[in-house]
């Protein structure tokens, strides 16, 4: 319906970066550094640090600006476009800063951070690009309260239908609706399965018992075997949605605490670089 | 034959205690007849704890029973002290069933059969009507009730809730958290209640929280039980409890019986007062909320007001003041008295008004005295007030392209009409053309005079019908030419979904939209596809007369529509007559064509259409929207409302429906006839010359919106306080966080307090605009304007 941070403003903050990145580039061939080899010491190290350092400050300022709501800037929409081209156009900037001089110190360190960062950045970028659209789509209109009430009441079903059929299979019934999980570990919600749900188990069981059981159970056993499907089904599609919304938040929980130790890292660099060097 | 007073007041509201109170203070023998077994019931019945407010702040109070702001309880203790200290002679358990004889000897028949007689009647029994019962043997039993109070107080019984509207469904599901309940329903859906309610209750059934009895009635209750009649036959439910939510009758049909007469049938009409509150019925007094005054100071200043008539004391209403106020500042500065009386003279259609409707109908208004130039309105302004001219005149200015060109308006006339009439921007700037004196009146208020006075429905319909054909259809037409085709309009009305025109049908006529709007669909590959939507103010039917074909598509009502029918013939005389006329149908017709062949490249357009307009949209004037294809639900909308108003969200991303990827949150779209605006009683609702409908202070916090609004969009809350500053928090950790509720304070305030309507005010005062939209940061959140969204589907942009 209408346009991505991606084509926000007809490409407007990717110029900018162009521009960035073309400047830093440009100066970097011009230079001729005293000693022939560039590094963060000379005066176009220093430029290319310092535009770093605002930089990153800038980008996480962003956090902030985020919570500022109702203030009457740019929208966040403006701000995010901005920080994911700027942000990727840094790159550039402190890789051509450090004149490709790394080692065992804390300025690689705060450089790695700031690459982990980046690289956790277009992560979220990706799926924010992608997930959305999966997820809906994966909803089918509904919410995922909806679905887990669906299964609720497939639950209640199964169990009710369950009754006269003995209790083997009241066993699987039961296991398979109170001991699914939807959702449960951080590794289970990004993985979206559960290598033992009760749930799928109960339903290549009932499937086995009915291709050994005698004709009259078999036909009992079917009502219940097309309700569990169709509960497996939902049980899929709800962890879909947990999955996906866990990887719409995971790297968030990455990008932003490594910013911090970046922010950390990058003082320590530079107070080093002064009084150190 | 039973006793006999002086006077006798029925309901002891805010206005009967008040009348009760002076006539007993001044040593008038009165009788005051209350239904219930306490005083003022419509209060009693108020929340508990709920914060009365004392609105308007300038009319002062003039009644011996004291009343001001505060909590329900302690006004009501007042009220039970003074009135035993004044001794008031009240009667509990009496409701009065008839009325009859005349002044000076009237009989009033109670509910026991009991009778006295009075000379005067004071009606004052509010607007809350009776509340409606099952009307089966056993409907009195004590563990049966017809209201609901606190759900919470309930647990662990078996109750039967009876009725399908809001209130029903809302008790069920609240009462089903704690106890095992039984919703009968007489019908086989819930469709009388709100979408929101509607899915709630489904919801419930499926999840089998509750369980529901469709086409089920009661028959009689036992002692242990209730019998219903069922499709299946009679069934028994054991219960401990019924609680039945049946609405009220409204108290129009009792108040009719006794003589009094209504202007019109339709439900906002008042009935006719003199200056002095006595109806058409000599004798007869009417005051309070049923005389049209919604509020409780009005109510008690007009009980003691109508006492002192009674006694022939012509005491200045206690609203003198406010008019003075109003006209302080007309040159000369003259009497109330005397101002009145110029309007009267000066605008016609205000002749017909009781001198009580016109110094109501004052009181609400704004007196204006623009000099020559000063502009009143300008053209798509939302403001929908309605202007009367005392003196002088004005200049509109009708053609966009050209403000030179200009009509002229004199004393007496009136303007401002046609947005009111169908909900939507202003269509022209209007401005002084000399020193005048205009009268503004807010809407509701024009609505209530133009239910309640024949004549100014009938001059308005006539002078509107005129303008909105000169406007939309024939600009620059002088009014003579068209009266010919004037006369021949007809003002018809569609329910939702009504046909105004079919495909196929011969084409003898035009429909002007003069309010709600309309789908356009055509028959494609055996199928109805919508193609497109027309709002009010537009019209609809050219094309069959232009080309002299059948009907080219179906045109259905999207809301409730009211549509002029122009006569095909005298049109396309109009249109020989008048090239320029012709020449603007023909060019609509070539755009519409054109249009037309676009939306079948765009076959999924009329799909997005038609689910937008089952959302309501067709009412909408601006509507969020989430791009789900974009959004990733982090909830930042929610929060970024939430930080700006108060803690308080007015709007719920996940909930409402989603259709592709359009997903329609629950959050106002501000309707063209706001539908909140019905019932509110200090007129609180207001719409904003930029179009938002937002919640004025003057909100006293009754619910009515809240009931009102299909949408679901309005909630009481009391504010939030403000939070530490966001770097406070980020670095001490002082108070909520961002987009986080105040957890400490709301466990302290949730319950009671002075909740008030809040709503989405589209942040109307925030510098930027709507915070939700500028705080999405992947741009999935949009506000747009129907008609230019449906366009931009149907033509694929
Ligand atoms: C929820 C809510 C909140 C409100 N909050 C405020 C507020 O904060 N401030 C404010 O100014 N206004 C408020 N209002 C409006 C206010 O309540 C009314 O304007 C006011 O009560 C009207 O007074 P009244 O005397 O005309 O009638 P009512 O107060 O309605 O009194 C009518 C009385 O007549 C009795 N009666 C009815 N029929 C009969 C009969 N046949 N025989 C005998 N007795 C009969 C009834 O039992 C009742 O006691 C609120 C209204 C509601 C619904
Ligand atoms: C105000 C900002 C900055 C200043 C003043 C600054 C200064 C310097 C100096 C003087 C050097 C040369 C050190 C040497 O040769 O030993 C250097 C190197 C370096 N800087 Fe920066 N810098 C800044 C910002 C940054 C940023 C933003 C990054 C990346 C996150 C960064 C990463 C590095 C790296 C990786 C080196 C190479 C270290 C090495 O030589 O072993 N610097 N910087
Ligand atoms: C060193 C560089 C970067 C820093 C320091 C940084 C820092 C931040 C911070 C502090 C936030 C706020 C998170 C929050 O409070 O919710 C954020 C959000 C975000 N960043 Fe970065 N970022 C950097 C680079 C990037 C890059 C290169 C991309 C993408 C290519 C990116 C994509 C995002 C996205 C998508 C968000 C989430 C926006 C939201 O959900 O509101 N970032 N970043
Ligand atoms: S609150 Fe409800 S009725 Fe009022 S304008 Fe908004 S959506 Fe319409
Ligand atoms: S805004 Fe709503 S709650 Fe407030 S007074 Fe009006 S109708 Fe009642």
């Amino acid at each position: 319906m209408h346009q991505s941070i991606l084509v926000f403003r007809n490409y407007l903050y990717l110029k900018w970066a162009l521009l960035v990145v073309a400047v830093a580039i440009g100066l970097y061939v011009l230079h001729d550094p005293a000693y022939g080899v560039a590094n963060g010491g000379t005066w176009l190290g220093y430029g290319l640090g310092t535009i770093g350092a605002l930089l990153i400050v800038w980008l996480m300022w962003f956090g902030i600006r985020k919570r500022r709501y109702g203030a009457a800037s740019l929208s966040v929409e403006d701000w995010l476009s901005a920080h994911v081209y700027l942000g990727l156009a840094l790159i550039f900037v402190a890789t051509l800063h450090t004149g490709f001089q790394f080692g065992w110190n804390v300025h690689t360190l705060a450089y790695a951070l700031m690459i982990f960062v980046i690289g956790s950045g277009v992560f979220g970028l990706v799926a924010y690009l992608r997930v959305p659209d999966l997820m809906t789509r994966n909803r089918g209109g509904a919410t995922l309260d909806q679905i887990l009430q669906d299964i609720a009441e497939l639950d209640a079903q199964c169990r009710d239908m369950a009754m006269s059929l003995g209790d083997k299979i009241n066993q699987i019934v039961l296991h398979a609706a109170e001991d699914t999980v939807i959702g449960g570990s951080f590794r289970q919600q990004l993985s979206g399965r559960d290598a033992d749900c009760p749930t799928i188990a109960a339903n290549r069981q009932l499937q086995d018992l009915a291709a050994s059981a005698s004709t009259a159970q078999s036909e009992n056993l079917r009502g219940l075997i097309a309700l569990m499907a169709r509960k497996e089904e939902l049980v899929r599609r709800a962890r879909r949605d947990v999955r996906y919304k866990a990887l719409l938040d995971v790297w968030l929980y990455i990008h932003v605490p490594i910013s911090f130790a970046l922010l950390a890292a990058l003082a320590t660099h530079i107070v080093a670089v002064f009084f150190y060097w | 034959m039973g006793e006999h007073f002086k006077v006798a007041i029925v309901g002891s509201g805010p206005g009967g205690l008040s009348a009760a109170g002076h006539a007993a203070v001044t040593g008038v023998s009165h009788v005051l007849l209350e239904q219930t077994d306490h005083l003022s019931d419509t209060i009693y019945k108020y929340q508990k704890g709920k914060l009365v407010m004392a609105t308007p702040d300038i009319l002062p109070l003039r009644s011996d029973m004291s009343f001001a702001m505060g909590i329900r309880e302690d006004i009501l203790q007042t009220w039970d002290d003074e009135a035993a200290k004044h001794v008031v002679n009240v009667r509990y358990k009496a409701e009065v069933t008839a009325i009859s004889g005349s002044k000076g000897d009237f009989t009033l028949t109670l509910g026991n059969g009991d009778t006295l007689t009075c000379e005067f009647v004071i009606f004052a029994i509010g607007l809350q009507g009776n509340l409606r019962k099952m009307g089966v043997e056993g409907e009195d039993r004590e563990w049966i009730q017809y209201q609901l109070d606190d759900p919470d107080e309930y647990a662990d019984e078996t109750i039967v809730v009876v009725g399908a509207g809001d209130a029903a469904i809302e008790n069920a599901v609240a009462l089903s958290k704690q106890n095992n309940v039984v919703i009968v329903n007489r019908r086989d859906e819930f469709a009388r209640a709100k979408q929101g309610n509607n899915s709630l209750i489904t919801a419930a059934i499926e999840k089998g929280e509750l369980e529901c009895l469709y086409s089920a009635s009661p028959l009689r209750v036992e002692d242990d039980g209730i019998i219903l009649k069922t499709p299946q036959g009679e069934t028994k439910v054991a219960c401990n409890r019924v609680i039945a939510r049946l609405g009220a009758i409204p108290p129009r049909k009792f108040v009719e019986s006794c003589g009094i007469e209504f202007p019109s049938d339709d439900p906002a009409a008042l009935p006719e007062l003199s200056g002095e509150y006595e109806s058409n019925v000599p004798g007869l007094y009417i005051i309070g909320a049923l005389a049209g005054y919604p509020l409780i100071k009005q109510a008690m200043n007009q009980g003691y007001e109508v006492v002192e008539y009674i006694q022939g004391n012509h005491v200045k209403p206690a609203d003198e003041p406010l008019l003075e106020e109003k006209f302080r500042n007309l040159p000369g500065n003259p009497p109330v008295d005397e101002v009145i009386a110029h309007i009267q003279d000066s605008v016609p259609l205000l002749a017909g008004l009781t001198t009580l409707q016109l110094r109501e109908f004052l009181i609400d208004s704004d007196v204006h005295t623009p000099t020559k130039g000063d502009i009143v309105f300008e053209r798509n302004d939302y403001t929908n007030s309605f202007f009367s001219i005392v003196d002088g005149g004005v200049d509109i200015q009708v053609n966009p392209d050209d403000p030179s060109v200009t009509v002229g308006l004199g004393q007496g006339a009136f303007f401002g009409e046609m947005g009111l009439l169908s909900g939507r921007r202003r269509t022209a700037t209007v401005l002084a053309s000399q020193p005048s004196l205009l009268i503004e009146t807010p809407r509701r208020t024009m609505i209530k005079l133009i239910n309640s006075v024949e004549a100014v429905k009938r001059v308005m319909d006539e002078v509107a019908v005129g303008r909105q054909i000169q406007t939309y259809i024939a600009p620059g037409i002088p009014m003579e030419e068209l009266e010919e085709l004037i006369h021949a309009v007809q003002v018809e009305e569609f329910d939702q979904g009504d046909v105004l025109f079919r495909e196929g049908d011969a084409g003898d006529c035009l429909y002007l939209i003069q309010r709600g709007s309309v789908t356009v669909s055509r028959e494609i590959g055996g199928k109805e596809s919508v193609i497109s939507y027309v709002a009010a103010g537009n019209y609809v039917g050219e094309m069959a007369l232009i080309s002299n074909a059948p009907r080219s598509a179906t045109i259905k009502a999207a809301v409730p529509v009211e549509a002029l029918r122009l006569d095909g013939e005298k049109f396309q005389q109009l249109m020989e007559r008048n090239p320029s006329v012709r020449e603007l149908m023909e060019e609509k017709y070539r755009g519409r064509m054109l249009e037309n062949i676009e939306s079948t490249k765009q076959p999924q357009a009329g799909g997005i259409i038609q689910f937008l307009v089952e959302q309501g949209l067709g009412e909408a004037t601006d509507v969020l929207l989430i791009d789900e294809a974009l959004c990733v639900r982090c909830d930042n909308c929610e929060k970024a409302c939430a930080e700006t108003h108060f803690g308080q969200s007015r709007l719920n991303r996940e909930a409402g429906p989603t259709y592709e990827s359009i997903h329609v949150p629950t959050s106002c779209r501000h309707c063209e006839h706001p539908h909140c605006m019905v019932d509110c009683p200090p007129d609180a609702l207001r719409r904003n010359p930029n179009g938002e409908v937002y919640v004025s202070d003057s909100c006293i916090g009754c619910g009515n919106c809240e009931r009102n609004c299909p949408y679901g969009v309005i909630h009481m809350a009391a504010p939030q306080p403000k939070k530490p500053g966001l770097l406070q928090w980020l670095l001490f950790g002082r108070g909520p966080g961002p987009g986080q509720p105040d957890a400490e304070w709301l466990a302290a305030h949730g319950k009671g307090g002075a909740k008030k309507a809040v709503k989405c005010d589209m942040c109307k005062d925030i510098e930027g605009g709507a915070s939700c939209v500028r705080a999405c940061p992947t741009g999935a959140a949009l506000r747009v304007n129907p008609s230019e969204f449906f366009k931009i589907v149907s033509q694929g942009r």
